[in-house]
């Protein structure tokens, strides 16, 4: 492979790989408590920490992290103490955020917005030695976190209300939630790009679902989807000279679809088996009854 | 072991308070829901909370386990006021929702082991841990279900699966919110049984129902609210009317051909 002799395709791809993993891994759970989009509004704040960076001359993604970290801890705050007009304020934040960036950039000296745009498309050349070591550490935290926490996590994001009564920290694991999304949209942020950050956090997950019956097999299964999809849409990148953020989300979307058709034919045949080992006393057909029965339940 | 109607001073004849709620007032969106309940459910009993919709007694309940802030009063579980309560393996509790589901699919298993997790440490799963789960869907007659999605579930299964995981902790009471909304009658007939066993090895219940229905052989007492305060606290009260009136006998599996007394005190 004579794209392995570049050191920055390098970079690229373990960049790509630990991308894959994250992704999935944490959107998963933001699916699961039903705020797919909630990797989007991080990736629109984190612009601001990006142009913060460039102004003050600090790593962007170290100063992303923190300002994006900060930013998803603002919005589990508004959405505990926010009345009915949280989605405003999440709005504010998103625009707030991307206004900020293009902002910050355009008063760095020498910043222009053609700085920000390896950011929000994500970009193979720019991942530096020094990104690597940041996105590695970073990485490592996110996997911790939505492995060794599954459980937890788990019972947090499929009702919270009951979590509570299992005596789980429920606000502390929201906000882990939230500064691991944050974290997850940096480490994405040089490969795939701010603005499409979030396609890999749901669309893996959306695609793993068309087959799965447990979380467990849904969880392994995007994650195979987000690596598959990362390091494809990198080399693709490499070789046909295109941003490397949208050929990654592209190809999630294309295994989506492909999912999606193989789904029905293999749904059918699960409709089969079960029908099959049904008892023979209990049609899967309905037939009329002559008469009522109490256990009808109808009472007239 | 079944307490009949207790009053704040007998505290000789009955079991320890497992439940204490006192002058208990919440708000929700700067209405008031309740306004200054007293409740106490002692070991052993099953208590039933009754009221039309919007009388506050699900908010009472949501109160209980810390979901709804309090504006005054006090709450007990066990003797521990609850905000330093946190003996939580000792509550099951039962949400009132209409689906077990949530965004990504996930087995009977998987959503009954999250009830298991105030038994574990650090959530991990030991094979007694495995055991309680695999328990707690036989109890409710779901283990054949267990590696099925719960996409895939009938309502009244749905129900079954979320007492299930409140029965996974082996809890020494058990809390419901409308444990039977929305519960076709061969899952309300189960779910009936499940109880039955429970009340029989000694656990405390408070469930919140909108009519005894199949349940009601099993409740010692009732409470009933009617805009957030408690206006009947003593045994189930009889069918007055609307659902007293000939006409509006439901028709209950149990004993099809008896009249029934169903319905509110109102």
């Amino acid at each position: 492979m004579e794209l392995l002799d570049h050191a920055f395709m390098q970079r690229a791809l373990l960049a790509a790989v630990l991308v894959g993993v994250t992704g999935p891994a944490i959107g998963i759970y933001l699916v699961q408590r039903r705020q797919p989009l909630m990797g989007d509004g991080i990736g629109h704040v984190a612009m601001t920490g990006v142009g913060l960076g460039f102004l003050l001359n600090t790593s962007p993604v170290w100063m992303a992290t923190a300002v994006s970290a900060l930013g998803a801890v603002l919005m589990e705050l508004i959405r505990w103490y926010g009345r009915t007009r949280g989605d405003i304020a999440l709005a504010m934040l998103f625009y707030g955020g991307m206004a900020g960036g293009v902002m910050f950039v355009n008063l760095a000296p020498g910043g222009s917005n053609a700085n920000l745009s390896s950011y929000l498309f994500g970009s193979l050349s720019t991942v530096a030695p020094e990104d690597v070591t940041a996105i590695s550490v970073l990485a490592a935290f996110v996997v911790a976190v939505t492995l060794g926490l599954r459980r937890q996590l788990f019972a947090v994001s499929q009702d919270e209300e009951f979590a509570r009564v299992t005596g789980l920290p429920v606000r502390a694991l929201n906000l882990l939630v939230a500064v691991t999304a944050a974290v997850t949209v940096t480490v994405a942020m040089r490969v795939v790009g701010l603005i499409l950050v979030s396609a890999l956090m749901v669309v893996p997950v959306a695609a793993a679902q068309q087959l799965t019956r447990s979380f467990a097999a849904t969880f392994a299964i995007a994650v195979a989807l987000g690596l598959g999809s990362t390091v494809g849409g990198t080399v693709t990148s490499y070789y046909q000279d295109v941003p490397p953020g949208p050929t990654i989300v592209l190809l999630t979307i294309a295994a989506f679809l492909v999912l999606t058709a193989l789904a029905t034919p293999l749904a059918r045949r699960r409709a089969r088996a079960l029908a099959a080992a049904r008892p023979a006393g209990d049609p899967a057909e309905c037939a009329i009854p002559a008469t009522r029965e109490p256990s009808d339940g109808v009472g007239v | 072991m079944s307490a009949t109607a207790g009053t704040e001073g007998d505290v000789g004849a009955m079991g320890e308070p497992v439940i204490s709620l006192r002058g208990v007032r919440a708000d929700l969106g700067g209405r008031p829901v309740l306004r200054g309940i007293d409740l106490t459910v002692r070991r052993g009993e099953v208590v039933a909370l009754l009221g039309a919709n919007g009388s506050g007694k699900s908010t009472a309940v949501r109160s209980l386990i810390g979901q709804v802030p309090l504006a005054a009063g006090e709450i007990e579980l066990f003797g521990t006021p609850r905000h330093r309560f946190r003996e939580w393996a000792r509550v099951g509790y039962v949400p009132q929702r209409t689906t077990a589901a949530s965004g990504v699919p996930a087995t009977v298993t998987e959503i009954v082991s999250a009830g298991r997790l105030a038994r574990t440490r650090f959530g991990l799963f030991r094979k007694a841990d495995r055991e309680a789960v695999r328990r707690a869907l036989e109890e409710v007659g779901m283990a054949d279900r267990a590696s099925d999605s719960a996409f895939a579930l009938s309502g009244g299964q749905q129900q079954r699966v979320l007492i299930a995981r409140a029965l996974a902790c082996e809890p020494e009471l058990l809390i419901m919110d409308e444990p039977m909304a929305g519960v076709d009658l061969a899952s309300q007939e189960v779910l009936a049984g499940t109880l039955r066993e429970q009340v029989a090895a000694g656990t405390t219940v408070l469930l919140v129902l909108h009519e005894l229905g199949p349940l009601e052989p099993l409740i010692d007492r009732a409470v009933v609210l009617r805009d957030g305060c408690v206006v009947h606290d003593g045994p189930p009260p009889e069918a007055v009317g609307q659902h007293a009136l000939p006409g509006h006998d439901h028709v209950h599996p149990h004993a099809a051909a008896d009249p029934i007394r169903t319905g509110l005190l109102s």
